[in-house]
């Protein structure tokens, strides 16, 4: 890949995550740190152009496409590769590292691809590297969660190849650029459904709660930064001003505000609010102004940020005690004073509050929503951000450091501050969240268009300290109503998780049902009926035809003497006599000819 | 240090509340009379207070719609799944 002296970042990572296996004993750290150095040092010195252009078969393929919307993604991956590789400098697993490398290596790899043959071929290393990161965590509930991930992103990946395959016939142009969502088509909407089932969008999300729980410490970390901000980057390429978008954005945003309520596990919790924050891009993609696609990349750059930052403070609790879940913990502050320190200003910054990173991307995306009249959306989107400060801001730091003790006497001796490699990752992340938040020109000054907004107005502000103080006010007036029960809250993923069982009960049930209606109707009703039918049928008949003349004639039909009764016993005993027949005869016969006739 | 300031505030919690107390009706005076309500999106937020009741309903709103929405049947035992 290299081309007129062009290094693809991801190809430094996957050949020091090749080589990661054979390196030992001392250089083994250093090394840890060498390679995403590496790599953040490639992105920061590249120039923009197109590079790595490679023919094959009919095509030229691109692997390096390099502009300010590409480069801002792949400046923030790499930055957060070197955080999370050094918060997981614990892990003695060498392939828990590769992997986390590899998958991060596809995410640049999407970033970069030019084409969408090269795209779909890194979106699918994304897949099958970042699975084993919830495999390595080695417990029974891991390895079917790995399983239940790797089968929806195969399965969106199939649609997003189907798509691909469909516009290539259609068009003859591979090229990933900017698509016509004014006039979509089959193709159009098949990779958008891709793409938004890695960004996570309902009804296409219950992987990412189920898998992002139950992924490793160091893992969870890593994993929470890169599929669905590669899924926001490529929409935000491919997709920018689907208006669709900005309703599904919206619903992204409230549906893991409600279900963070419910939940009791810390990451799960934190996970739920990657769905609601990543509602915020996908809605500023389907507002597609300068200033909605600029929000949308800074919120990416501060999501990971501080989603990180949340990811590893939570995780430094999990790491330490082996609890995530609220009725396990609490009362922790005098144990884990730095972990509470951290994961409280990650926890300000995804609320947006004044001077932390959120309040200066997440209100670009609103404002966008309000410059384009579109107030439902900005207001439902100002909305869940109370709901954000009320969950990861107030209740995961008080439910884990303060409120109830649920520890037991073993989770209390466990319970310390994270080793010092831990708290200087946290330390790293905790100091950009909140640089960001006070330097605007850092981030906006990488963004794809010029910027001209400024967050720090005395309107915003106030209105931004009004909602998140009142919000905390309800916070503590409803304490009780907040306090976490131990319980599980089911989701789309019960459609999967639960489907085979139903499957399997409804055609026990099903087939039960079926053997034992057919028993009641074809074994016994229909022969029965059949019977009595060919029994009297005959005899009936007749008199149908036979009755009339009865009546001409003038003799007594009905009753005891009647001649209907002995007709009937005639029949009934097959005795015919040679006058009933030939009567018999000759009237069908005038029946055959009259329909003859 | 850190520690030492978490243990000072919750020993003057009564204080810490009346100062937050203090805190949040200040904000909304500020907004009241000294705001410049020019850069308001909506003719709502003129009135006094408005993002304050915002952020206060929002809270309650999500709040109590959440716990309705998993009183439906979402919320299960954690051994749900694997009965």
């Amino acid at each position: 890949m290299i081309n007129n002296l062009w290094l693809h970042p991801g190809l430094i990572l996957l050949a020091g995550a090749l080589l990661l296996p054979l390196v030992k004993g001392r250089l083994f750290r250093p090394y840890l740190l060498l390679v995403p150095l590496l790599a953040f040092g490639a992105v920061l010195q590249m120039p923009q152009g197109m590079f790595g252009v490679f023919p094959f078969l009919e095509w030229d393929l691109t692997f390096g496409r390099v502009d300010r919307l590409s480069l801002v993604f792949a400046y923030i991956m790499t930055l957060m590769c070197i955080i999370g590789t050094l918060y997981g400098m614990h892990v003695d697993n060498p392939f828990e590292t590769a992997a986390a490398w590899i998958y991060v290596a596809g995410s640049l790899g999407v970033i970069f691809a030019g084409d969408f043959l090269v795209l779909f071929l890194f979106w699918e290393v994304m897949a099958f590297s970042s699975v084993f990161l919830v495999w390595f965590r080695g417990r029974p509930e891991s390895v079917w969660a790995g399983f239940r991930y790797l089968l929806v992103h195969a399965a969106g990946g199939m649609v997003l190849l189907a798509g691909i395959v469909l516009l290539y016939h259609a068009t003859g142009d591979l090229g990933f650029h900017q698509l016509d969502v004014t006039r979509p088509t089959l193709p159009i909407y098949l990779i958008l459904a891709g793409f938004i089932l890695n960004a996570a969008v309902p009804p296409l999300h219950a992987w990412l709660p189920d898998a992002y729980g139950e992924a490793t410490v160091s893992g969870a970390v890593f994993m929470c930064a890169f599929t669905t901000k590669t899924a926001v980057y490529a929409l935000a390429r491919g997709f920018a001003g689907m208006e669709i978008l900005i309703p599904l954005g919206v619903v992204m945003a409230l549906y893991g505000v409600v279900y963070a309520v419910l939940e009791n596990d810390a990451r799960r919790l934190l996970a739920y609010h990657i769905i609601s924050q990543v509602g915020y891009m996908v809605a500023g993609v389907g507002i597609g102004t300068e200033l909605a696609i600029n929000g949308a990349c800074a919120h990416a750059f501060a999501h990971i940020l501080y989603k990180g930052l949340l990811f590893m403070g939570v995780g430094s609790v999990l790491y330490m005690t082996g609890k995530s879940r609220f009725t396990d913990l609490g009362g922790l502050y005098s144990k884990m004073p730095r972990a509470f320190v951290f994961t409280l200003i990650g926890g300000l910054s995804i609320s947006a509050f004044p001077l932390f990173s959120g309040f200066v991307s997440k209100s670009m995306i609103v404002a966008a929503g309000f410059d384009d009249h579109l107030y439902w959306a900005a207001f439902l989107l100002t909305l869940a951000s109370a709901g954000t400060f009320l969950h990861t801001g107030l209740k995961v730091p008080y439910f884990i450091w303060f409120g109830k003790n649920n520890c037991t006497k073993d989770t209390w001796e466990k319970a310390e501050d994270p080793p010092v490699h831990m708290q200087l990752a946290m330390g790293i992340a905790a100091f950009l969240c909140i640089f960001i938040g006070v330097y605007t020109p850092y981030l906006y000054d990488m963004l794809p268009y010029a910027v001209a907004y400024a967050p720090y107005t005395a309107y915003h502000v106030t209105e931004s300290l009004q909602i998140l103080l009142f919000t905390a006010l309800g916070f503590f007036i409803f304490l009780k109503k907040l306090t976490p029960e131990p319980v599980i809250s089911l989701d789309l993923d019960w459609f999967y998780r639960m489907g085979g069982r139903v499957f399997k009960l409804g055609s026990q049930k099903g087939m039960d049902y079926l053997s034992t209606r057919a028993q009641q109707y074809l074994g016994e009703a229909l022969p029965r009926r059949l019977n009595t039918f060919s029994q009297s049928a005959p005899a009936r008949l007749s008199l149908l035809l036979i009755r009339p003349l009865w009546y001409l004639t003038g003799v007594t039909v009905k009753g005891q003497e009647g001649v209907e009764k002995r007709f009937t016993e005639t029949f009934n005993r097959s005795l015919f006599s040679i006058g009933s027949m030939a009567v018999f005869t000759i009237i069908m016969l005038m029946v055959l000819l009259f329909f003859i006739s | 240090m850190i520690l030492d300031l978490i243990e000072f505030l919750r020993h003057r919690l009564k204080r810490v509340i009346q100062v937050c107390c203090v805190i949040l009706a200040l904000l909304v005076g500020f907004d009241a009379f000294l705001l410049d309500k020019g850069k308001a999106h909506t003719a709502a937020e003129n009135m006094w207070g408005f993002w304050a009741l915002f952020g206060f309903v929002s809270c309650v709103v999500i709040i109590f719609v959440s716990k309705w929405f998993g009183k439906l049947g979402i919320t299960r035992r954690e051994d749900y799944y694997d009965q």
